[in-house]
């Protein structure tokens, strides 16, 4: 009895959140540094996919979600009360090559579908060749590799496919997993990494957080506004320069900055705006508000940006996280927040 | 007690696997799951069958039964050495085997020209026959020396020689015997999981020979089952649930061969 007792006094402050992978990383070293700064309080986060997130979310068993995704129409429904999406951190999706004597490689969207369709399979196609006049493409096979498992990656890879090809939107679609004409397929970023690393001629997409931090070789894309970008924390931070929308449910795949990294995404934690449901009391809310806050303040971003996830840098989306992380409430009143971090 | 107990978790996990995939086969019809070769997880055109898997996972055991046949005897060594190794062969976890395919098995199949990634059921029945060879062959080895001395010795009393004792003695008395290891191992080999995957390419699609990529029944269940929700979590249960059903009749079918060959 002793044993349970303390279990369930040591339980009171958990926040147990699952989700999509992407931002795995960057979650185990904020919640660190986060329970460093607040003795007492434990965060347990599990990364057991988007999916399994929302479920245990929409299950209560679990004080927060998180996903690489918004939550569609017919998901948000089922939720019962309102969902809010907190952005905590930015990344994109990277392509990533391995080609004897050739350091750099210049690709737009259409090719990378093209690509992914089967339609371009050697390396000296004569598409291919033009857009990069600086380097001598070789004759080789292109071998493309994809995500095997349901991923947040693959959804917004293909979102952005479909948003510049309506031949893709109609014939692949969007989603954590699609039905691929071509290529081979491996599990987590680390199969893609490990499976193009080691075969001449492969390229995959990969989540630019992986990529940067083993410092993979990887292809500029053209961005919409014509200019060849490479995959920097910069240029994936500069995406977010446009017009978002308060509820931050928004893609800013192909961004109209002229600096912005055109495969760039949000990554959200969810939270119920109602904080009142199961056994919460008020604590656990305020709990959960000062976690919240502490992400995306200056010093939850710095971390961000040590393990190569872009920050939130434009004051307009820290100032709209902000709104949506104050407008929560504990029956009926808002939950007061005492962190100061965002003064 | 014990048989109790293994007897209710065995019908636990069968009940699992029932319970969860009664929605697919709800949906599609059992037969119609089965020979549909179509596995479409998008929203809008959500279609699934396991046609292809099954025809991946037995297009493997399929080549792997070639190459255990070609590369038995080099394990059917006597000696407490070659034996040691055997076992310890045996004991490595399938991972290692995985990473030992991808590193240094794959660059010879693309050497060998057999395809450009070197992925596929090629690659990846090659090595899990290697992987399956020490178990089926332990089997095997105890199955031989059960065969009677008195049997071999009245043989090599009329004049027979070693070779003629192995021909005509040995291994027809321990053949079912011999015939059963296998099958239990290949029973393993349908399902095992983690070499496979790493190796196989993964495409959910069937494959068009034996030198393409593809996915096996365990393979497509790792690798989608933590995003899987709805009637995709319940056909990857489903195809789990006929994985059983595989693996339980090639068992079947094993002991009733062992016991045959036990009455000798």
């Amino acid at each position: 009895m002793w044993l349970f007792r303390h279990w369930e006094k040591y339980c009171s402050k958990c926040h147990i959140g699952c989700g999509g992978c992407f931002s795995v990383p960057y979650y185990n070293m904020v919640f660190r540094d986060f329970m460093h700064a607040n003795p007492g309080t434990t965060v347990n986060y599990g990364a057991i996919g988007s999916g399994g997130g929302i479920r245990s979310l929409r299950d209560h068993s679990v004080d927060f979600g998180a996903s690489d995704a918004f939550l569609d129409e017919q998901e948000t429904e089922s939720m019962g009360s309102e969902v809010l999406h907190i952005p905590t951190c930015m990344g994109g999706v990277v392509m990533v090559y391995i080609l004897e004597n050739v350091d750099s490689l210049r690709l737009t969207g259409q090719m990378i579908l093209d690509i992914y369709l089967g339609k371009i399979t050697r390396w000296n196609n004569p598409l291919l060749q033009a857009l990069n006049p600086n380097v001598t493409l070789p004759d080789l096979e292109i071998t493309p590799v994809y995500r095997s498992d349901g991923s947040g990656t693959t959804y917004n890879f293909s979102e952005y496919l479909c948003r510049i090809s309506p031949e893709w939107n109609h014939d692949m679609g969007k989603g954590k997993s699609l039905k691929w004409p071509a290529g081979i397929a491996a599990k987590g970023n680390p199969g893609v990494a490990g499976i193009v690393l080691q075969t001449e001629g492969a390229i995959g997409y990969i989540g630019s957080e992986y990529a940067l931090s083993l410092g993979l070789p990887t292809a500029k894309l053209k961005n919409k506004t014509g200019n060849f970008v490479d995959a920097t924390r910069a240029t994936i931070s500069a995406a977010a320069n446009i017009e978002l929308p308060d509820d931050m449910r928004a893609t800013i795949l192909d961004s109209e900055d002229p600096n912005a990294y055109p495969i760039s995404i949000f990554t959200w934690i969810m939270v119920y705006k109602d904080q009142q449901y199961g056994n919460r009391s008020l604590e656990d809310a305020q709990e959960l508000v000062r976690l919240l806050e502490y992400i995306i303040s200056p010093e939850g971003q710095a971390v961000a940006a040590k393990i190569n996830y872009a920050p939130l840098s434009a004051p307009a989306v820290v100032d709209k996280t902000r709104k949506l992380i104050e407008s929560m409430h504990y029956a009926g009143e808002a939950i007061v927040s005492s962190t100061g971090l965002l003064e | 007690m014990a048989a109790m107990i293994l007897l209710l978790l065995t019908a636990g996990i069968l009940y699992a696997l029932v319970s969860r995939s009664t929605e697919t086969f709800r949906e599609y019809g059992i037969w119609n799951f089965i020979t549909n070769p179509e596995w479409d997880p998008r929203p809008a055109t959500e279609e699934y069958g396991a046609m292809s898997f099954i025809l991946g996972t037995l297009y493997t055991a399929f080549l792997l039964f070639f190459s255990v046949s070609s590369l038995c005897p080099v394990f059917f060594c006597r000696g407490p050495f070659q034996r040691g190794v055997k076992y310890l062969l045996a004991g490595i976890p399938s991972i290692i085997y995985g990473l030992w395919g991808f590193y240094t098995i794959r660059p010879l199949i693309i050497d060998l020209g057999i395809n450009a990634q070197g992925f596929g059921i090629f690659l990846s029945s090659v090595v899990l026959a290697i992987m399956i060879i020490p178990y089926a062959s332990s089997l095997s080895t105890e199955f031989l020396s059960m065969v009677p001395n008195k049997l071999k010795e009245g043989a090599y009393s009329l004049g027979a020689t070693r070779l003629e004792v192995i021909r005509h003695i040995s291994i027809p008395s321990s053949i079912s015997g011999i015939v059963a290891s296998y099958i239990l191992a290949l029973g393993r080999a349908l399902g095992e999981t983690m070499a496979v995957t790493m190796l196989i390419g993964n495409t959910d699609r069937i494959p068009r020979g034996l030198r393409d990529t593809g996915n096996t029944m365990a393979s497509v269940i790792a690798n989608q089952f933590g995003e899987a929700d709805g009637l995709k979590l319940s056909s990857l249960i489903a195809i789990g649930l006929l994985l059983f059903v595989i693996t339980a009749i090639i068992n079947i079918i094993a002991k009733l061969i062992i016991k045959r060959v036990s009455r000798l």
